[in-house]
């Protein structure tokens, strides 16, 4: 295994790509406790087209998501969720749009746990019945996502952003949807996305990292099946499809989520440093630091709820910045012209310091989350860069890159909103 | 890790957890005050307002400023209800010294600061200002409202304060609308003095910086704090039984498309001489984690709802049962989740349920000594409960509890009210009064 040392920030990394196309990265925390094993498969809501054996395969909306749900049955009837928490460990498991990820946490038997993480990742048993049943536990969910305005307002604007990209589509799908998936459909996901040389696996904690590839070696697979090409259509612009999407819904104030799509760069180094610019380019204009954000709080019309981010899955790089405003279509218009006065003006070289300094520190601080750690690891593996990079390539970023990069990127036609207002009461002349 | 607890000022007491492990140091000031329906929400404005600016510095401008300087720096307003003591002040997090890259160290700073915020606010004619009073009650208002967003934890929110209508502990951390929106700047002002004088104050601080360290760089920075009468006389009123011979009912109806079912009940017996070691145990078994009775049978197997999970306050003895489900499965549900309670009340679990019951808090327990956030709370609790032990103790303790401790709890549990949320013309309200155990 190759194995990288981080002195500045005291970290050190193992990694290798097995024989079976099995990415791995081990981060060793010496002195702590817990130990966090992420297996990812770079297999999302998104995927539903692909193909392999030179044909095309079209799939419902939520298979991901129901295949992750169904993948803790295992074929002498215990439940893999059961039987991991049994042995003192903390599982779970999620479906993004790019990938699934089944993940656990534990103090003790660390070994054994990640053989069985291994082990019912790797063995996919369905039945008609088990099917059918999981149908009614994710119609609850899906209904349960239904009211929750942060899921809403997030799917709404991934659909006013793309205009056909299968980003667009709820994780979970919809209660249609997921009617259409059998025991076969399943089986069929599994074999073609749950190989290794289509996954990752990330651990940090106190471990030998030779154990775990040991482990690895050991229980997956030796051959890597054939990686499937994915179909999301013809390439996006970067203009959004539409530009708002308005609903009322039980909340208390009007929430908002804006957004623009970046292009998807090609190799792994322009990934990382595009990534990194997204994070440098919004805290300079919109964290609870800048004087964007204090204007706008001052003035009531953000509060302490606001925040924004960057997010890559399936191809596609979006920025967002969303909360909670009395007047979204202010907010916007104020968000809009920060970026241009930025672009206009030019970079302030002393906040901008202050910026590369408080951002050290938040990735310092990052590095303490064994489970964030774990998934960038995994979306860095998928991604072709190592994240612990991030801290050296942040050094070689320059004022004037970052002014370049809000000059194209930040501009107001690039963006979109999605907004949810309060049901019964009557607001947002907007809305018209 | 060194654990060392010393009172630096008179009546101000620092819980130092010195440890080389952390890549981040956390520090936290707690004013204690007893939990009341009329001064919670001045209680929840006041750190926010403080926050605005210090006389030094005196906007939010300035303050983010000095925060970024120091590797961002972040310094909460921090409201935390336990039990019926409300903590009032601030929770900072900041790196630790080593990894500063100019070899700067922030706990002296980032201490100034707080002491600062609390200390010398930003003033006007000697009053807080009420511009900032003004603003920061609009966004509680906000939040107090928000609530309702995340249905969820709405509706343990709604239970809490229907169960507790006539104990303090119904009264949310952010208070009500009403009292919120009648607090004035003068009135404040008054109350941040008195609370000043009068408040017993915890400082907890997690990191590298030895003890002495750490006390003598928050005695300069809390130096000037004013001290009169200090009230010790805080504490939670525990009710061992439920309000009403037969469980109290409360339903509301709101736009979802899902219902949630929540159920309160009162610990009882148990809290005369409570082991909290037992209690978290039970919790773990009847329906805490994934291996528990509620998650295993009502989720599970039988897919009555999406989620189904307990949780206990064992500060104010009551356990809390929250699930989602479809709105015609009420009964259905309710009687499955009290029929599980029976299961464990009559000994109905394996050897197996027990052990992955006392494994999984044991685990919880140990995992929280990798992270300084999770310390200070676990620490801060433990100093009001009068206990010095630390997490790996109590798993220690937690791994010996047994099947007859385990089952004498479920015992002496009792329903006390059941709140249901459902939609708009969902279930009628007469299911959740004939449905009883």
């Amino acid at each position: 295994m190759q194995k990288i040392e981080y002195t500045s920030v005291g970290e050190t990394l193992y990694r290798d790509t097995l024989p079976n196309g099995l990415r791995l990265s081990v981060v060793t925390k010496p002195g702590y406790t817990r130990c966090f094993a992420f297996f990812a498969t770079n297999y999302g809501g998104a995927d539903r087209r692909f193909k392999l054996g030179g044909e095309f395969i079209d799939t419902p909306m939520g298979v991901a998501h129901f295949l992750e749900h169904k993948m803790f049955d295992m074929p002498d009837g215990d439940n893999a969720l059961a039987t991991l928490a049994a042995n003192g460990a903390q599982p779970n498991a999620y479906t993004s749009s790019g990938i699934t990820a089944y993940h656990f946490e534990s103090t003790e038997n660390f070994d054994s746990n990640l053989r069985m993480l291994l082990k019912f990742v790797s063995t996919p048993y369905f039945t008609e019945e088990s099917v059918a049943k999981e149908q009614g536990i994710i119609g609850q969910e899906i209904r349960m996502c239904e009211d929750n305005p942060d899921y809403v307002i997030y799917d709404e604007l991934m659909c006013c952003l793309y205009d056909h990209h299968p980003i667009r589509d709820s994780v979970a799908g919809t209660i249609a949807s997921i009617a259409d998936i059998t025991a076969e459909t399943l089986y069929n996901c599994h074999k073609i996305f749950y190989n290794p040389g289509n996954m990752a696996l990330a651990v940090v904690g106190d471990v030998d990292p030779e154990a775990v590839r040991a482990a690895a070696m050991e229980l997956l697979p030796a051959e890597a099946g054939e990686v499937p090409g994915r179909d999301y259509g013809a390439p996006e612009t970067l203009m959004p499809a539409k530009p708002r999407f308005i609903r009322a819904m039980e909340v208390s104030a009007p929430q908002f989520l804006i957004g623009a799509k970046l292009p998807y760069p090609e190799s792994g180094d322009a990934l990382l440093r595009s990534k990194l610019l997204s994070g440098i380019a919004l805290r300079y204009l919109y964290s609870q630091s800048s004087p964007f954000y204090s204007r706008l709080y001052s003035e009531g019309l953000l509060n302490t709820d606001f925040s924004a981010d960057c997010d890559t899955a399936a191809g596609t790089m979006t920025v967002f910045a969303g909360g909670e405003s009395r007047d979204p279509e202010a907010v916007f218009d104020a968000f809009c012209a920060e970026a241009q006065r930025v672009a206009d003006e030019g970079i302030d070289e002393a906040y901008f310091s202050r910026v590369m300094r408080s951002g050290y520190g938040a990735r310092v601080r990052a590095l303490s989350s064994f489970a964030g750690l774990c998934a960038s690891m995994a979306d860095a593996d998928f991604g072709g860069y190592d994240c612990l990079d991030s801290f050296a390539v942040t050094n070689t970023i320059t004022a004037d890159e970052l002014l370049g990069f809000i000059r194209e990127h930040f501009r107001r036609d690039r963006f979109a909103m999605s907004v949810i207002t309060p049901a019964g009461k009557e607001c947002c002349e907007s809305n018209a | 890790m060194n654990i060392q607890r010393r009172e630096i000022l008179p009546d101000v007491f620092l819980t130092t957890l010195q440890t080389e492990k952390f890549k981040s140091d956390c520090l936290s000031v707690n004013l204690l005050t007893q939990l009341d329906r009329e001064t919670v929400s001045k209680n929840a404005l006041l750190p926010r307002v403080l926050a605005r600016g210090s006389a030094a510095h005196p906007d939010m401008d300035a303050i983010s400023a000095v925060c970024d300087e120091l590797y961002g720096a972040r310094i909460i307003p921090c409201v935390r209800k336990l039990g019926e003591i409300l903590s009032v002040g601030f929770y900072a997090g900041f790196i630790a010294d080593r990894f500063t890259p100019d070899g700067s160290r922030l706990l002296e700073p980032v201490a100034r600061l707080v002491g600062e915020l609390l200390l010398s606010p930003s003033t006007k004619g000697g009053l807080l200002r009420k511009e900032y009073v003004e603003s920061e009650k609009e966004k509680l208002i906000d939040d107090i409202r928000a609530r309702v967003n995340d249905k969820r934890s709405y509706a343990v929110d709604r239970l809490i304060e229907e169960m507790c209508a006539f104990e303090n502990y119904g009264c949310d951390d952010l208070g009500s609308e009403t009292y919120a929106a009648a607090v004035g700047y003068v009135e404040l002002t008054r109350w941040y003095h008195d609370l000043l004088r009068t408040a017993p104050i915890e400082l907890v601080y997690c990191g590298s910086a030895d003890a002495n360290r750490v006390a003598a760089a928050l005695r300069d920075a809390f130096i000037t704090l004013p001290r009169g009468e200090v009230d010790y006389e805080l504490g939670t009123d525990i009710r061992m039984n439920a309000v009403e011979s037969s469980p109290r009912c409360f339903d509301e109806a709101l736009d979802v498309t899902q219902g949630k079912l929540c159920l309160g009940f009162r610990l009882g017996e148990c809290m005369d001489e409570p082991d909290f070691a037992a209690i978290r145990v039970f919790n773990a078994l009847y329906g805490g984690s994934v291996t528990s009775k509620l998650f295993m049978n009502v989720r599970e197997k039988l897919s009555l709802c999406y989620y189904a999970s307990s949780s206990c306050d064992s500060f104010k003895g009551i356990m809390l049962v929250s699930s989602g489900i479809e709105f015609d499965k009420l009964d259905e549900a309710k009687s499955e989740i009290l029929a599980q309670l029976d299961a464990v009340r009559s000994g109905d679990f394996s050897d197996d349920d027990l052990e992955s019951a006392r494994k999984s808090v044991a685990s919880d327990l140990r995992a929280l000594t990798d992270s300084p956030g999770a310390l200070e709370s676990f620490f801060l609790a433990q100093t009001l409960k009068g206990l010095d032990y630390g997490p790996m103790e109590l798993a220690a303790l937690c791994e010996e509890v047994t099947r007859e401790d385990v089952t004498a709890i479920a015992a002496g549990i009792e329903l006390d009210a059941v709140y249901f949320l459902h939609g708009q013309d969902g279930a009628d309200e007469e299911d959740c009064e004939d449905a009883e155990d």
